[in-house]
């Protein structure tokens, strides 16, 4: 299964204010694959599932709030059952503070449910060892954090991220720390094969609107990416011949 | 029959999981059980009996990034 066939930008579905509003903001950014999280009934509210079901877009669970292996291989079980999928987008926290991955617990998630048939796309850091090591345990992708969860900070490791592209075989996405669209499409240029997205979306001022910019992003920065870019220079090179150029 | 449902106290005629998930929710796409910290899995809700004093989550799909 190419799981990026249709869209290269996967939307998370927290932080918005409204059902509707997230309505809007999913049609408008073009995905066909949205997170979301497992709760008790009574927290969750109803309309959700019904929601996507009706646009017909994919349903990604996460194991967001999970701080151990062990707490996120039963959320993911969990959400396998309840969702009749084997995609998981496995988070496991290290702090409450950063929100960043713990990538001890993390590898030992991974590799317990990969084992266990799950289509697993861990959330880790920038770090290109890790990356790797998430890839050998048989994840079917890696999404390294641009710079920690709703922060909007961009990209802190332009570097990293593009090291993580050379590091694996499977797809990279860059997940969190998007602000806005030309995040996005650095991350593409980066070479990452998709973006996830979630608070720079939902908690805009428009949410529609930037899902409709990251759309556009993604697109731009994949196909600069495919184009290949000039290399930098020093100095000038000019476009503009000098020959046969008029003399006095 | 005393349950903890959700974390907080329940008391009904619920002898099976099916039960149980019927009388709190509608809902039947997208809905977990875990009995006692234990994945129960959909196919075997009707058979799963609940027990005095047994603690269970019942999870669905919710708004996350």
């Amino acid at each position: 299964m190419d799981l990026f066939e249709n869209s290269r930008l996967i939307l998370g579905t927290g932080g918005a204010n409204s059902l509707a509003a997230l309505e809007e903001a999913i049609v408008a950014s073009g995905t066909d694959l949205v997170t979301v999280a497992l709760r008790r009934v009574d927290a969750a509210g109803p309309g959700l599932l019904p929601m996507l079901d009706r646009l017909g877009v994919r349903v990604l669970p996460n194991t967001a709030g999970c701080y151990t292996a062990g707490d996120a291989v039963k959320t993911a079980r969990l959400a396998r059952d309840a969702f009749e999928t084997d995609l998981i987008k496995l988070e496991v926290i290290g702090d409450e503070r950063t929100l960043l991955p713990d990538g001890v617990e993390l590898l030992r998630a991974a590799e317990e449910l990969a084992a266990d048939g799950f289509t697993v796309l861990p959330y880790t850091s920038d770090d290109p060892i890790l990356a790797r090591r998430l890839a050998d345990v048989g994840c079917a992708a890696v999404m390294p954090a641009g710079s920690p969860i709703g922060s909007g900070l961009g990209i802190s490791n332009p570097h990293h991220i593009r090291l993580i592209r050379q590091s694996v075989d499977v797809p990279v996405v860059l997940d969190a720390g998007i602000g806005t669209a030309s995040d996005a499409a650095l991350a593409m240029e980066l070479g990452c094969d998709a973006v996830l997205i979630a608070s720079a979306v939902t908690r805009a001022d428009e949410p529609a609107a930037m899902a409709a910019a990251m759309r556009h992003a993604v697109l731009a920065g994949r196909l600069a990416f495919e184009a290949g870019r000039i290399p930098k220079r020093f100095h000038a090179l000019a476009s503009t011949s000098d020959e046969g150029r008029a003399r006095w | 029959m005393r349950l903890t449902v959700n974390g907080k106290p329940f008391e009904g005629d619920t002898p099976s999981v099916l039960a149980l998930v019927e009388s709190i929710t509608e809902a039947r796409r997208g809905v977990a059980v875990a009995v006692n910290g234990e994945v129960v899995p959909r196919s075997t809700w009707n058979v799963t009996k609940l027990g005095d004093g047994d603690s269970v989550e019942v999870l669905t799909a919710a708004q996350g990034g």
